[in-house]
């Protein structure tokens, strides 16, 4: 009855290719961003912010770029892990190294550096395909995270092996280090996921999203038509290291603090991201963000009621959400394979013939 | 030169216990296309029931008041894994048919989670030393007469190994149900159609490769216990896959020996240069390596494609 397009005429290419183009969907996202410009800023907390809002705009953005590789250029990557220690430890460099750098410059370059960083480990990509290839990102994700744990130039030769992120300011608020308020750290995450969101959107609607989406869909073929594998391959490497690097700078500056490589960046990580853009739908952007909801929220919700609701002891607990959290992804794959954006979809198609599906 | 010699043996013992693991994701890739990576933790998980059958300590032991034998228990664990992959076949595969690969790929590691879980849950987190009465130490034979030093498990690892391959040929090339499961590999569309019956090839298949697991856990758990970190060792199979080739047997074994070599000798000639623990990464640089000259793998069947 509300979401319905009829009436809605469109007299210009420009409304024709809005990435909206339904009036209502304009108006749902409108209402998001302002709630989350303007509403959430002014109710947040410490948990709110760590546990559960930058957690998840990390998480997102992560996703975004694996979504990227993954789901529109079909390389399969198990090295997101790895890339997110690159993203961090190129921002800590840069952060000690050039004090006076601004900040925002520093995650823009931290993602420069891992975009570089991808494109090499995405070299192999253009001889070998499919699991051999997923196997070969791992090469990259072992890789990294040794070189961060056993070079000191990286942690600044610091005793324990860790990088701490030192407080640093944006527009006169402090995004970074213990003192930072936990309003101006969400706001800093949540405009470069906005922004970075509505490149991704655009960027694969365009000339070159369209030449991912047909490497992946056929890559014999789309070269056959003249698309240029080594091109296509190799900006999808590029992109999503890019953002992943930025995800991993922002894990480590502004979300975590401090990080140490083999905690934080770990394989698990990796499975983390891959298992956001599964459950969240494979080449889709809005996608990457119901998945990395949904996996950020479970383990919480899980873990609450288990633990609070039952009364389980901590560790018996930990192990039953290993295992729940297995078989749930399991479930959702045999139910809906596609993810939770197709079931989005679905929905909208019922929505717009609802109250009278006849 | 004794030392290197020592290194490389060292190393292709190693590689053995590789290959193992590396095997029972080969088993399960050519019958039915899917990339198992719950290997590992079917190794792990077979290494805690058997522990539980055999060992004082187990719920086993709590609910009857005795332990099995070790004979007893290995069988009892191969009855466990069967029913394992029963009921992956039953719950999981039945209702994937016709995915595509990867989302195959990340049920396998829900599976993995899931059975990690699972194990921690039923036998408890802590390190157990599985001993199924298999040697240890160093064999004193090659140490007095030839000052050599070679650990007794590890020989015996290979020889089981080299058993377990020459068993699973012949179960392959002899029996009927090893021609179907050749037969289901090479296509399973012609399987079907002349009535294979593809549910039970994969039950079969996922069992088999249990049995494999099963061998792991107990190696790998008379080396180093039985404990969380065996399910790792799926990561160290890794490189040994795309090295030998997804498809092929022989290919685990060999790739399995030269990741082993390779990873022995880099670790003591090279490692020390660049600040050692190389071992983490330079099996995956290595198969890596051999991937840009032969993408296929070493043995993996020539990739044709088409339009």
């Amino acid at each position: 009855m509300f979401y319905r397009e009829a009436g809605q005429f469109k007299t210009s290419y420009t409304a024709d290719e809005a990435i909206f183009p339904i009036l209502q969907d304009r108006f749902f996202i409108g209402a998001i961003l302002i709630v989350a410009f303007g509403v959430i800023p002014f109710f947040i907390d410490d948990y709110w912010a760590n546990a559960i809002l930058i957690h998840f705009l990390v998480y997102a953005l992560a996703a975004l770029g694996l979504n990227i590789l993954t789901g529109y250029c079909g390389q399969v990557s198990l090295g997101t892990g790895g890339f997110m220690a690159v993203g961090a430890y190129a921002s800590y460099k840069l952060v000690t190294v050039f004090p006076e750098m601004n900040f925002i410059v520093v995650i823009l370059m931290s993602g420069f550096i891992t975009a570089a960083v991808g494109v090499f480990f995405g070299l192999p990509s253009l001889r070998i395909k499919g699991f051999y290839l997923a196997v070969a990102t791992l090469a990259a994700q072992f890789f990294l995270v040794w070189l961060f744990n056993k070079v000191g130039w990286f942690y600044n030769y610091s005793p324990t092996g860790m990088i701490v992120s030192p407080p640093r300011e944006v527009f006169g608020f402090l995004v970074t280090g213990p003192d930072a308020h936990p309003a101006a750290r969400y706001l800093f995450c949540l405009s470069f996921v906005v922004v970075f969101a509505w490149a991704a959107k655009n960027l694969v609607r365009g000339r070159i999203g369209r030449n991912w989406m047909a490497i992946r869909d056929m890559d014999i073929a789309a070269e056959l038509i003249g698309i240029r594998p080594l091109e296509a391959k190799l900006t999808a490497f590029a992109v999503s290291s890019f953002y992943i690097g930025i995800a991993g700078a922002l894990y480590f500056s502004v979300w975590l603090g401090t990080a140490e490589p083999t905690e934080a960046f770990d394989i698990n990580q990796s499975f983390f991201v891959l298992f956001i853009v599964i459950i969240g739908g494979l080449g889709s952007i809005m996608g990457s963000f119901m998945g990395a909801a949904f996996m950020v929220l479970l383990p919480i919700t899980m873990k609450s009621i288990m633990v609070d609701g039952f009364g389980f002891a901590v560790g018996a607990a930990k192990h039953a959400e290993v295992m729940l959290l297995g078989s749930l992804i399991i479930l959702f794959l045999i139910l809906e394979p596609h993810g939770l954006a197709r079931l989005w979809q679905i929905l909208k198609e019922k929505l717009r013939r609802w109250p009278f599906p006849y | 030169m004794m030392f290197f010699l020592e290194t490389v043996i060292s190393g292709l013992m190693a590689g053995v216990m590789y290959s193992l693991v590396a095997l029972g994701f080969v088993l399960i890739f050519k019958a039915s296309g899917v990339f198992n990576f719950a290997q590992g933790v079917f190794a792990l998980f077979a290494g805690l029931a058997l522990y539980d059958f055999i060992s004082m300590d187990g719920w086993f032991y709590e609910l009857f008041g005795f332990a099995l034998p070790v004979w007893l228990g290995i069988i009892a664990t191969m009855g466990v894994m069967v029913i394992v992959a029963w009921l992956v076949e039953l719950l999981v595969l039945r209702h994937l048919v016709n995915q595509e690969p990867i989302i195959l790929f990340m049920s396998t590691i829900g599976l993995a989670y899931f059975l990690e879980g699972l194990g921690d849950i039923l036998f408890g987190s802590d390190v157990k030393p599985l001993d199924v009465g298999l040697p240890s130490g160093a064999s004193d034979y090659l140490l007095d007469n030839y000052n050599f030093y070679v650990e007794k498990l590890e020989v015996v690892a290979a020889l089981i190994a080299a058993a377990l391959v020459i068993v699973l040929a012949i179960f392959f090339q002899k029996t009927r149900i090893g021609r179907a499961l050749r037969a289901v590999a090479d296509d399973h569309q012609a399987a079907l159609s002349v009535g294979i019956s593809l549910r039970m090839i994969w039950v079969v298949v996922w069992s088999v490769s249990g049995f494999v697991a099963l061998v792991a856990g107990i190696m790998w758990g008379s080396k180093s216990g039985v404990q969380f970190s065996l399910s790792l060792i799926a990561l160290k199979a890794l490189p040994v896959l795309i090295l030998g080739g997804f498809t092929s047997v022989p290919g685990a074994i060999i790739g399995g020996l030269i990741i082993g070599v390779g990873e022995k000798v880099a670790e003591i000639y090279a490692g020390p240069f660049i600040g050692g623990a190389i071992e983490n990464w330079f099996a995956y640089m290595l198969a890596l390596a051999f991937l840009l000259v032969r993408p296929q793998g070493l043995f993996g069947e020539k990739i044709i494609e088409r339009v």
